[in-house]
């Protein structure tokens, strides 16, 4: 009794593969063909299509819609313009990072912010005494993202929007055709890309529609194994994956806080009053104990492994989503919790929290890799994410 | 007797009672088991009440066995097999139902459907009891200390507590004293605002104790419940193949194996004590069994007051065991069918008739339940939990036919003007009835009716006043209170003279850890 997404009629019958997994309780094509890699290097060369309808939405709208949002969140929503998009996480008290998720501002009293859990309780519980409406949109609105450098012009081509003034994080309204949408310049890919919102009940028609625009730009549908590969060389986190929710964490030591997962940028400690703000300005003046870096582990120091077995280096073919240790000179100061092979940058790369002391980009570093059974210890630097960052993301 | 003396004999073969014997006969003791009834098991037994019929007659589900039991006894070796109970569904009087399923998503997006702030509730719930049957599992296995006292034993293990609670951190600490002193239906009002889920999650508070919803300190047993692990997974309730009686068999199988010798239809009249130690029992049938000591199984009601001679004891300790609270408050009704019952919210065969089905539509249904027991009356509509073990495992009933267990409460053993023949009938008319409203076609598919009514849990089941859990579990009788202080430790007044039933900690439920735990005190004696 998994749902399917509104785009489930197309979708459905693409999926070469019948490769599905679970998304918040839908079901999401994992790749469409029996490889995964023509859709990753869509995503990278041309346009990739990619049904991202399970997101959690919530539109958050009335007078104090905005007063609201900068209690939960923590960059300052005062200086999110109409029409802009901001990427933000929001933490409980104690500074830790509940969720993460982009906040549209569609006008001055009206919100929408995306999530990776569901947050509604959040939300009603911070809106105490607010004037304030706030629905669960989520099954109401598709969405779809078109990733890629061509995306630009497949949207140009099928929309009314004006693309070409649209900046990065901004959004605007616009029709495909007779099909009503909002076009934000976001995704998941660290690509040139938009993110397409449409009722539910015109997903269909806006897929075909964006099908037919893309046909000679080679569109081609995406599935969560190109997206995660491609979401893992922008250095972009997974809730879940790359931290615990800190509602959901079973232990202390397994919360986060954005100092610690590289998302200090996003704390707007200046405003006034929001959750966690006492505790993460503490954190500041302390400095945070852990950071969530890239890794790249070294081509040489893996081919040194495998050579000892007469095999060649072993890469991931997709990528992983488990804890791996992180040793200097052999003692443990840090674990990995997403990594891939990037078919784009030739390189082994992966994200990982690292004590404070060991997180110096540049650091050397090892991960443990098991090549043919035995646990062996790779060389890997420390680097700053993202990994890739074209040009064209904000051009 | 030709075998000569015994170690140890053991009172009952219930479900504790057998668990005792295989501890005592795996450390080398020579055992005997002495059961009443034809068969072992006590409220844990499968019988073919009507031809090819076969009914978990009292205790239904297993899910407080401890694991510990399993590994150490080697249970699956014996022919354990517990197979999951997966969802609860909760009919609702307008025609809906609220359902909880196996599946984490699945059950988000029905609890969604009650209410999305539930929905998220619901899992932050989850995680605050897995903290909490976490922080509280360690006593479980834990001989409980007596705090007045000063012996070292019982400081170190009190001191071990108390640094145990201190490692819970503030906030579990907190949360922890209000669910031991709230009552179910407030605590979960603080986390729900859907009826049915609350009526429901309550009424595993209220499973085996003269008290409703609203009675203050109910909230822990929802706990006690939670605690339930099979594999290791918290709150996995599960049904054994077989029904609950192959967990008894598997218990006394494994006793066997261990040299243990297990008699029934042998009667036991008194437990025989020369000097202030226990040295024997007294048959019904006359005979004398003498063993150097003996632990009692049943209730501790039967056991001080039916089986020992009252100057035996200390006046105190006896008037504790008289204030003992043992009001039993359920009844029970197995159903023989001809086809599977239809769920007017639910209609035709689907995976929800594999799972639990629970008549608690609304706190006050339940409540109100509770009052018509208050005042002596069973309830006209009761709280019910049904299962269709044909459903889990098919031998239970021949091919296409199906046995359904329905767990009834209220009613109290003091019923006004007394059981009888017509009440009993009465009461099993109102269970029907009210089960009718949500299975329209239950009536016409009824091939046979067992109905127990605590009366009859006393009579047949040796349970006093029909109490399931050999006293209720609330607060003031557990841990070093069950079934009187200073006497939790599994010891008694009298020498040689050892408790290992429900009545003793942690109680209730087929857990097996009283079982374990008084002969493993038994072993440190001998």
């Amino acid at each position: 009794m998994l749902r399917t997404t509104p785009f489930h009629a197309r979708t459905g019958p693409l999926c070469q593969a019948q490769n599905w997994r679970r998304w918040a309780g839908y079901v999401a094509a994992s790749s469409y063909e029996l490889t995964h890699e023509r859709e990753y290097h869509a995503i990278r060369s041309t346009a990739a299509l990619i049904d991202v309808s399970p997101l959690y939405k919530y539109s958050v709208r009335g007078p104090d819609a905005g007063r609201l949002l900068n209690r939960v969140i923590t960059r300052d929503v005062d200086k999110c313009a109409v029409n802009q998009v901001m990427y933000t996480p929001w933490c409980d008290e104690e500074g830790k990072v509940i969720d993460d998720g982009t906040l549209s501002r569609l006008g001055q009293e009206t919100f929408r912010l995306t999530a990776a859990e569901p947050n509604l309780r959040w939300l009603h519980d911070n809106a105490l005494g607010l004037n304030v409406t706030i629905d669960d949109v989520t099954d109401s609105i598709a969405a779809l993202a078109l990733q890629g450098p061509n995306s630009r012009e497949i949207l140009k081509h099928a929309s009314d929007a004006e693309l070409d003034e649209l900046r990065f994080f901004r959004l605007t309204s616009a029709r495909v055709q007779d099909v009503p949408v909002t076009i934000s310049r976001t995704g998941y890919t660290g690509d040139l890309g938009y993110e397409v919102w449409v009722d539910a009940e015109r997903a269909v028609s806006l897929w075909d529609l964006i099908m037919a625009a893309g046909e000679s730009y080679g569109v081609t549908p995406a599935g969560m194994l190109a997206l995660d590969i491609s979401r893992i060389e922008a250095g972009l986190l997974l809730n879940q994956v790359d931290y615990i929710p800190a509602n959901k964490a079973l232990l202390e030591t397994r919360k986060s806080s954005p100092f610690e997962l590289g998302l200090g940028w996003t704390v707007a400690l200046g405003k006034d009053q929001f959750v966690g703000r006492a505790a993460l300005i503490e954190e500041q003046r302390r400095g945070p104990a852990w950071h969530l870096r890239g890794l790249e582990i070294e081509w040489e120091s893996l081919e040194e492994i495998y050579a000892e077995f007469g095999l060649p280096p072993e890469l991931p073919t997709i990528a992983w989503r488990t804890s791996v240790p992180v040793y200097s000179n052999s003692k443990q100061i840090g674990y990995a919790t997403s990594g891939a092979w990037s078919p784009t940058l030739k390189r082994y790369i992966a994200l990982a929290h690292l004590r404070a002391q060991h997180a110096e980009p540049g650091t050397e570093l090892a991960m443990e890799v098991t090549a043919e059974h035995q646990r062996k210890s790779a060389l890997a630097k420390v680097v700053t994410t993202p990994f890739f960052d074209p040009q064209r993301k904000r051009a | 007797m030709a075998a000569g003396r015994y170690d140890a004999i053991v009172i009952g073969g219930g479900h504790n009672g057998l668990v005792a014997a295989a501890y005592l006969a795996r450390a080398g003791k020579k055992v005997l088991v002495l059961e009443r009834r034809h068969l072992v098991g006590g409220a844990a037994v499968t019988e073919e009440v009507y031809p090819g019929f076969k009914y978990s007659v009292c205790s239904y589900v297993v899910s407080l066995l401890r694991p510990e039991i399993i590994r150490e006894l080697d249970l699956s070796a014996h022919g354990l097999d517990l197979l999951p109970l997966e969802s609860t569904v909760t009919p609702l009087p307008n025609g809906d139902y609220l359902a909880r399923w196996a599946d984490h998503d699945q059950t988000r997006r029905e609890l969604y459907r009650h209410s999305p702030r539930d929905a998220e509730a619901y899992d932050e719930f989850g995680k605050l009891m897995y903290h909490l049957a976490f922080a509280v599992k360690p006593i479980l296995s834990m001989v409980p200390p007596d705090p007045a006292s000063l012996s070292p034993g019982d400081l170190r293990s009190l001191l071990k507590l108390t640094n145990h609670f201190r490692g819970l951190g503030d906030e579990k600490l907190y949360s922890l004293i209000k669910l031991m002193t709230m009552s179910s239906a407030d605590y979960l009002d603080e986390w729900f605002e859907t009826e049915a889920l609350k009526a429901t999650m309550s009424a595993s508070g209220v499973i085996g104790t003269f008290l409703g919803p609203r009675s203050p300190g109910t909230a822990y047993v929802l706990l006690h419940h939670y605690m339930g692990e099979i594999d290791g997974a918290f709150r996995a309730w599960g049904f054994a193949k077989g029904g609950t009686g192959s967990v008894s068999e598997a218990i006394a199988s494994a006793a066997r194996g261990f040299g243990a010798e297990i008699r029934t239809e042998a009667s036991v009249a008194r437990v025989i004590i020369e000097n202030g130690r226990a040295a024997g029992v007294a048959m019904e049938s006359g005979d004398e069994i003498r063993a150097n000591v003996v632990v009692s199984g049943i209730d501790p009601r039967r056991t001080f007051l039916g089986l020992i001679e009252p100057d035996e004891l200390p006046s105190e300790f006896v008037r504790a065991i008289r204030r003992f609270r043992i009001r039993g408050s359920s009844g029970k009704v197995n159903l023989a069918l001809d086809a599977l019952p239809n769920l007017a919210c639910l209609p035709g065969t689907g995976p929800h008739l594999r799972g639990a089905v629970s008549i608690s539509p609304s706190i006050e249904y339940l409540e109100r339940a509770y009052d018509d027991a208050k005042y002596g009356s069973f309830s006209r509509h009761p709280y019910m939990d049904i299962v269709i073990p044909s459903m889990i495992d098919p031998d239970m009933a021949p091919s296409g036919k199906h046995v359904m267990s329905i767990f009834v409460q209220y009613a109290p053993y003091e019923l006004n003007g007394g059981w009888n023949d017509a009440r009993h009938e009465e009461f099993g008319d109102a269970v029907i009835d009210t089960l009718s409203e949500y299975m329209p076609n239950l009536k016409d598919i009824i091939l046979h009716r067992q109905v127990l009514t605590p009366w009859d849990m006393e009579r047949d089941f040796g349970l006093t006043e029909g109490n399931i859990f050999h006293g209720e579990l609330s607060l003031h009788q557990l841990f070093f209170m069950r079934p009187a202080a200073p006497w939790a430790d599994y010891h008694t007044p009298i020498r040689d003279f050892y408790q290992c039933g429900s009545g003793t900690h942690p109680g209730g439920g087929i857990s097996g850890a009283s079982g374990r735990l008084a002969a493993l005190t038994m072993l440190e004696d001998m």
